[in-house]
């Protein structure tokens, strides 16, 4: 059976949910986990209960926070030949550590899949391209480890995951030399869940009208715990800024729930949320093509609809 | 400095994007190309380092099939100095890629001091290239680039991570530098421009020439597949003041019982 | 030789002036029309691309395009605002006569300036009581020593409001028409230049127009234009030029009327399916092919025999005619397909529809045209 490890992010005691998604899905194989860098009990505890038979955690010089290559080396010398399969989250870190870690073992690695499975100990994924406009299976070949990331909120987590022993183990890693090091991090204005990363979404375009009716959005969001994103047209407006912007040219999301508010559903935003698993539509256009792929539209104007939806939400979840 | 800029030819945002007959990639032959969209941030931004230092020079490389240079033709005519073609196939995985560019940028005979590219090509949506280039190369690399300042090649750049928080990151030359939205405004090819960038040279290599085999191939992709329509879903209409209270407490109740999702 | 294809350099040309049309004037035209208002800060962004002022040779520090690129760069232009547009192709309407009856002293100095910083030039033939009928100038032009003294009315002058240099069309004789027609370049800061309100129009509305009143306006002798009396053949070889032009921009707006047109139809769902499933949708956007097509055909053959040093004005003006009555109709059209959402401002093809109606009447009627045409071929009968 193919050894496979799972990269995860800690931050204390709290692990990202895409790692528990990732585990769910592998739940049958032996896989073990390496984090970077301190992390708490309760984070073992966590990975255990989702299946993790080891939880490594690699410590050392320079690795209390994030660094490509000190990262990238550290997992380099702990993966040695050890692993057939390397998984992690498509999060920001991943993404940006993933390639070179890969790139260290001459290895392929397949980016961003939204769903996966195991013949044997042969890895097929699927994942969307064309900002998911088509999906394609994605196979690796040649030198192991093979390298895969995994698009939050694809898998879902798993309903009754399957326990694993989650056996602590510290190990003493080197950085190694450390070229590109952070100096500071600068917090963003929203402590808000990143776009990619939601699991609720309030989306606002054209219709909003100005970057103050955004309020509006954010009340809801509030309520829900979702993160805010806006279409292209409100964001060449002046009305979001581009951080914001869902779509080809900004970013693709897939949460499961996608609240689209005065947005008509051009091509390109309809290639950034697609896949989301769930899309509310409010538009007072009945035959606006967001409807088309909504599972609840709205027609309805959004300034009247949101308040109500709002105070219908809070209500339900107090 | 010797200022490198990667960039790829990517089917347009608006194109309409099919698989061809066999799914073994998507249908090309109607395709409109544009320069990848997050290579523009890279093109400016090597142009304006350039124009920060005197005596530089801009290179720009592309991996990509020949039907159509109109992306490297795009950056000559920006300002860039000297094009490198690699030709290839459509659809070359990262690893053959980052490959490519590794060997056009040796072949070039001249040493990087940094090297920009975008974050991620639009159409495979991989984000590897940049940090295996960087990996292949032995240097530093530091991707999603929202900001950056240079001082006597010493590079202080914002990240973009989640939440729009920044990661403050200090590195000197030479280095990978991947770009994001944000980063800068690209100029347009002037007109005058476009003139001149056809005396312009242009280098043409094949993967032979920079060092890339078949067996260099990593990922296989096959099914190229449009992604299952929705079933049609559920329209009320509350455009009349008295029912919206009734159909908005009805797609909450379908959000919580049927959709399971708050 | 027959050949359709565009070069390299144009198809390159054209994709540059289109990403300006569609990133840089889209996104405000509908804004700077509703403000009617002047668009200087994208008008001076396309001056420094290189998009205005194409009449101008190498020689004088123009680019050096030729009549077929300056279509190209026209009808992308005109796809992304036709009232910017306007702005933009007026420059070269009012320098034309410069390029194409001054001397080399009178090209250096007053055609070398506008490659250097942009400003804007307006052309000053139409007046209050004379339309089509230019010949029938009232406007004077006087001599007074080594300077020429300039009275009288201009009508529906765009830029006037921001000229910077006027070429003015005037009489020594009322009573010869034509034959005492006389062009002279004005600089705009000269006394004596009054400057009407700006005009409130359906269309267009971002460009100035306004009324220019001359009152006993000196100018130096050396402004005159290839000599006194010789106004008219300057005035008609600049149409041969400007119609095509026109005609051009007539082509951009239509071709984007059609676009947003095949798009919506793409989208919008009527009995069940897309409106572009519904046959007479489909004629309606087959026919906008077709005859936009056929105009812009026409259009780069005038450009054609320009370049070939053999201007045809029954050519010109068959671009003109075919391709302002195409465009009109086109987005009419387009307003039709997009239905009660077409007549609100909510979509571009209500304005499209407002700005197709100038190009049938500035630049000589549809029905001008039609004369012109007809004087050729009857003359050859």
């Amino acid at each position: 059976m193919a050894k496979v490890l799972v990269f995860a992010e800690a931050n204390g005691d709290t692990v990202k949910s895409v790692t528990f998604e990732i585990l769910g899905k592998l739940a049958g194989h032996d896989v073990d986990v390496a984090v970077v860098g301190d992390m708490g009990g309760n984070a073992v505890a966590d990975l255990a209960k989702f299946g993790a038979a080891n939880v490594h955690n690699l410590k050392g010089d320079n690795l209390d926070k994030y660094s490509p290559e000190g990262y990238a080396n550290a997992l380099k010398d702990f993966i040695g030949s050890n692993y057939d399969y390397v998984f992690a989250g498509a999060t920001s870190l991943a993404k940006d550590l993933m390639p070179r870690l890969s790139g260290m073992f001459d290895a392929g690695m397949a980016s961003e899949v939204t769903n996966f499975a195991f013949d044997g100990d042969n890895f097929a994924g699927t994942r969307p391209l064309f900002a998911g406009k088509v999906l394609a299976k994605v196979e690796l070949q040649g030198p192991k480890p093979h390298f895969v990331t995994v698009r939050p909120n694809a898998l879902g987590l798993p309903e009754n995951p399957t326990a694993g022993a989650g056996a602590s183990n510290d190990v003493a890693a080197s950085a190694g030399e450390i070229r590109a090091a952070i100096k500071e991090i600068i917090k963003g204005a929203s402590e808000k869940l990143d776009l990619t990363e939601a699991n609720i979404i309030v989306s606002g375009g054209r219709a909003m009208k100005s970057a103050e009716n955004f309020k509006v959005l954010e009340e809801l969001a509030e309520v829900l715990g979702a993160t805010v994103g806006a279409s292209r047209a409100a964001v060449d407006s002046g009305y979001a800024p581009h951080a914001m912007q869902v779509g080809q040219t900004g970013k693709t999301v897939s949460p499961s729930l996608y609240i689209a508010c005065g947005i008509s559903g051009a091509i390109q935003h309809l290639a950034g949320m697609r896949t989301s698993k769930v899309i509310v539509a409010i538009n007072t256009d009945p035959d606006a093509p967001i409807f088309t792929k909504a599972d609840y539209g709205i027609v309805g104007d959004l300034f009247t609809i949101v308040p109500i939806l709002k105070e219908e939400i809070s209500k339900i979840l107090s | 400095m010797n200022i490198f800029v990667c960039i790829k030819q990517v089917p347009d945002t608006e194109t309409k994007v099919t698989p061809n007959g066999d799914g073994s990639y998507i249908e090309t032959s109607s395709i409109k190309w544009i320069m990848n969209p997050y290579d523009e941030f890279a093109v400016e931004q090597a142009l304006l380092t350039k124009a920060a230092n005197s005596g530089s020079t801009v290179t720009v490389v592309r991996v990509g099939g020949v039907k159509d240079t109109e992306a490297l033709r795009t950056a000559l005519a920006m300002g860039a100095d000297e094009a490198i073609l690699v030709e290839s196939g459509d659809n070359l995985d990262s690893y053959m890629t980052a490959k490519a560019l590794k060997g056009a940028i040796e072949k070039s005979g001249k040493t990087p001091d940094v090297i920009f590219t975008g974050k991620q090509a639009i159409d495979d949506d991989c984000l590897q290239v940049p940090q295996l280039l960087a990996q292949m190369l032995g240097l530093p690399s530091v991707s999603v680039v929202v900001e950056c300042a240079e001082d006597g090649g010493k590079f202080t750049l914002k990240r973009e991570v989640e939440g729009g928080a920044l990661e403050v990151y200090e590195v000197n030359s030479p280095a990978v530098i991947a770009c994001n939205k944000g980063l800068n405004t690209p100029r347009y090819a002037s007109l005058p421009g476009i003139m001149k960038a056809k005396r312009k040279p242009l280098a043409q290599h094949s993967l032979a020439d920079v060092g890339v085999a078949d067996s260099d191939a990593r990922v296989k992709y096959s099914n190229f597949q449009l992604p299952p329509e929705k079933p049609a879903g559920k329209k009320f209409d509350a455009m009349d003041e008295a029912n919206q209270a009734s159909v908005v407490a009805e797609v909450v109740k379908l959000l919580r019982e049927e959709a399971k999702v708050i | 030789m027959i050949n359709f294809e565009l070069s390299t350099e144009q198809k390159e040309i054209y994709e540059m002036a289109m990403k300006f049309a569609k990133n840089e004037m889209m996104p405000k035209a509908m804004e700077y029309d509703e403000k009617a208002q002047m668009p200087m800060e994208i008008l001076q962004k396309a001056w420094e691309l290189g998009l205005v002022n194409t009449c101008i040779p190498a020689v004088y520090g123009g680019a050096g395009f030729s009549t077929q690129d300056a279509m190209i760069i026209t009808e992308a232009l005109a796809y992304g605002c036709l009232g910017m547009n306007t702005a933009i192709m007026a420059n070269d309407l009012a320098l034309l006569p410069i390029v194409i009856g001054g001397s080399d002293e009178q090209k250096k100095r007053f055609l070398t300036p506008f490659t250097e910083s942009y400003k804007i030039a307006a052309f000053c033939l139409t007046e209050p009581g004379n339309g089509s009928d230019a010949a029938g100038i009232k406007t004077t032009i006087k001599e007074d020593g080594d300077h020429y003294i300039v009275n009288g009315n201009k009508m529906w002058i765009t830029n006037a409001g921001y000229a910077d240099l006027f070429v003015v069309y005037g009489t020594n004789d009322p009573s010869q028409k034509h034959k005492g027609i006389t062009a002279i370049v004005i600089d705009g800061k000269t006394e004596g230049i009054e400057l009407g309100e700006k005009e409130n129009k359906m269309g267009h509305r971002c460009s100035d127009t306004r009324a220019v009143t001359f009152n006993n306006v000196r100018v130096p002798k050396e402004n005159i234009l290839g000599g006194v009396g010789e106004g008219w053949k300057i005035a008609m070889k600049t149409l041969n030029h400007s119609r095509p032009m026109v005609a051009s921009s007539a082509v951009g707006g239509a071709q984007c009327a059609m676009d947003h047109a095949v798009k919506y139809a793409g989208e919008r769902i009527q009995f069940g399916v897309p409106l572009a499933k519904h046959q007479a949708i489909q004629m309606m956007i087959a026919d906008m092919g077709i005859e936009i097509e056929a105009a812009r055909l026409l259009v780069q053959k005038a450009a054609w025999y320009l370049d070939q040093g053999k201007p045809n004005p029954e050519v010109s003006s068959y671009s003109k005619a075919k391709a302002a009555d195409m465009f009109m109709d086109v987005a009419s059209d387009a307003v039709q397909i997009f239905g009660g959402y077409g007549y609100s401002k909510e979509y571009p093809v209500e304005k499209l529809m407002r700005d197709a109606k100038l190009i049938q009447i500035y630049e000589g009627t549809s029905q001008i045209q039609r004369l012109v045409i007809a004087k050729e071929i009857f003359s050859r009968s």
